[in-house]
């Protein structure tokens, strides 16, 4: 479970970016986060923004009031310091409903076919294909049933980057679209390389489609529960379910939606990485029953 | 105190120094793109130096004054016309109530700063009042202006006054063919060698994706990657990587075709990989190339790079100087 040692890189004058492993991995993924809340927690002067990301990290800072040698000697110092990282997380479980194989996202599918490596199947059926599953039901029903860790936040405003919580045999793997769309539908379910995503907002994208959810997960307007404390909903080391659920289900949230008086179930957890690996799927129930307990 | 929008122009937006500390969430620093030219428009007109302005893209608005103002148009050459008569730029020109500014066809650069005293008054989000198009966030009403939108002008504090002129060597320089200083790294190890010296040696020109979100660039030789085993989760392509941040200026080159420099509404990351970063001085030198200009990038060390910031920060301090008394 042991980690190469981080590969360090300026990005210009005002970052450095700090690889913490080539591929991705939740021990990557966990290191990154103990680091990044440690250097918050050391309020260096001149370090304006720390962004945590999958399996590496950044900072931008201000070379004018920190040197930026000085600064990279600062995080190895830290990296040393902490080992592999804390391997425990206080974070919150959230069940996101999913009107998977939808009108919206199948419409968009069709206007980009071209762009598509198999332009006779829709995403979910070749996703379905590739990963070796019957038929797009089991490919989603092995989607929904794992939670997944959202490992990065960003791409645009509040959009999640999700691990599937799952033995790596098991992850969901496809090709980005061959060339990105300029359009996806705001809240399309989407997933390129082993990452899946909730696009925030409306735009450009390259994963490959699966749903829609109904639920709205960067508010400017702050107008639903949820993101009453800030218009970006998502952090990195939340965990997501995913329930499936149908068209009526789905009109019926969006109504919710529209009144303000939708809300997603929230619970709080504490996830523990050694016992996740020790059996993942027991510990996945677990996580599960925390999330549908009382 | 409020300034009634008739024409739009092509993609005028409100924008100050810029909103920081929200990176990580995916919320871009945002911001003029040609910080030295937005400073400037501000101390010419009296503002703090970081007060909203208007950003003005290649094709000027048309714009009536509600109200006596004071205003100053800096960075690119857009010849401005006040109530029909020419207006000069880089300097500050005292404005009748009733009276519309309007643009010739632009000269050089590409984005001019146009400086209210007062300042642009629309509500600060997350601490800035800069617009960020796709998240709708900040300047008026999160998006481009409007045909008909009114913005409101803040309280001046003290005596309006004209005549603050810019010196000619303290005007924002806009050639034509540009170099582009580069400090290699992030990815760049990932480049063959043969791609990693072409990637310096070529004439690259400014494609028409160009806009606040990245430039791209084409007419280089395409770049090639070492062949390496996929890493686990980093997708198919041999320039993707899992999924990490992007350094603002970061240049990324998808499929290794046109190399992406990212600027201020930069996408905070993504799956390319990025070979290295455009250094905070020559920034603003980006924000004023036009499509088909010729950029040539220059390698250089971090100790050009901070040399070449020190630079940028006298002309900073020397512009200050000129201009505050």
């Amino acid at each position: 479970m042991s980690l190469p040692p981080a590969r360090y890189s300026f990005g210009g004058d005002e970052h450095i970016f700090v690889e913490l492993n080539h591929e991705m991995s939740l021990e990557a993924f966990f290191k990154g986060m103990s680091i990044t809340n440690a250097i918050a927690q050391r309020k260096i002067a001149g370090v304006t923004e720390i962004c945590p990301a999958n399996a590496s990290y950044q900072v931008r800072f201000d070379p004018d009031l920190i040197a930026p040698d000085k600064l990279m000697e600062i995080l190895k110092s830290i990296e040393v310091e902490l080992g592999d990282g804390a391997l425990e997380l206080n974070t919150r479980i959230i069940e996101i409903p999913v009107f998977y194989n939808d009108p919206w996202t199948n419409e968009t599918q069709q206007r980009f076919r071209e762009r598509h490596q198999d332009p006779t199947s829709t995403d979910l059926e070749y996703g379905a294909r590739v990963n070796g599953y019957a038929n797009v039901d089991a490919f989603i029903a092995a989607h929904a049933a794992s939670p997944w860790f959202v490992s990065m936040v960003g791409f645009v405003a509040g959009l999640p980057f999700m691990f599937q919580m799952v033995e790596r045999a098991k992850q969901i793997q496809v090709p980005k679209y061959l060339r990105p769309r300029t359009d996806t539908p705001k809240l399309t379910i989407g997933h390129g390389g082993c990452f899946g995503c909730i696009y925030s907002v409306r735009g450009a994208g390259g994963y490959q489609m699966f749903g829609i959810t109904p639920a709205p997960i960067f508010d400017p307007q702050q107008s639903l529960p949820y993101v009453k404390d800030f218009m970006v909903f998502f952090r990195p080391g939340d965990i997501v379910k995913f329930k499936p659920i149908n068209r009526s289900e789905y009109d019926a949230a969006l109504t919710k939606v529209q009144d303000g008086s939708f809300d997603l179930r929230i619970r709080e957890v504490k996830f523990s990485l050694q016992d996740f690996v020790k059996d993942p799927s027991a510990y996945n129930q677990q996580l599960t029953e925390t999330l549908y307990g009382n | 105190m409020a300034i009634k929008v008739l024409q739009p122009g092509l993609a005028t937006t409100v924008q100050d120094a810029g909103r920081i500390g929200y990176y990580h969430l995916g919320i871009p620093l945002s911001g003029a793109l040609d910080q030295y030219s937005f400073r400037a428009a501000n101390l010419l007109v009296g503002n703090p130096e970081d007060a909203a302005t208007l950003e003005i893209t290649m094709l000027g608005p048309k714009l009536e004054f509600m109200h006596d103002a004071v205003i100053a148009l800096t960075g690119a050459n857009l010849p401005a016309k006040l109530d029909g008569v020419p207006m000069p730029g880089n300097q500050a020109v005292a404005v009748k109530a009733g009276s519309v500014l309007s643009f010739d066809f632009l000269k050089d650069g590409v984005r001019a700063y146009l400086a209210v005293a007062g300042g642009i008054d629309v509500p600060e989000v997350l601490g800035s009042r800069s617009t960020y198009t796709l998240g709708a966030i900040g300047g008026f009403c999160g998006r481009k202006l409007q045909a008909g939108d009114v913005l409101p002008v803040g309280a001046f504090q003290g005596p309006l006054h004209t005549g603050k002129k810019l010196p000619d060597h303290l005007k924002q320089a806009l050639p034509k063919q540009v170099q582009v200083r580069v400090l290699p790294g992030l990815y760049f190890h990932w480049l063959t060698q043969a791609s990693g010296k072409s990637f310096f040696e070529d004439t690259w020109q400014v494609g028409p994706e160009a806009d606040r979100i990245g430039y791209r660039f084409k007419h280089g030789r395409p770049l090639e990657f070492e062949p390496r085993e996929r890493p686990f989760g980093a997708g198919s392509d041999p320039s993707n990587i899992v999924d990490a941040g992007y350094p603002i200026g970061s240049i990324q080159v998808p499929g290794g075709l046109e190399p992406i420099v990212l600027h201020r509404d930069a996408v905070s990351g993504g799956g390319y990989a990025m070979i290295g970063t455009v250094i905070s001085a020559d920034m603003d030198v980006v924000a004023q190339l036009q499509p088909n200009f010729q950029t040539q990038f220059v390698a250089v060390d971090m100790v050009q790079a901070l040399s070449a910031r020190a630079k940028r920060n006298q002309r900073l301090a020397d512009l200050r100087q000129a201009l505050l008394n």
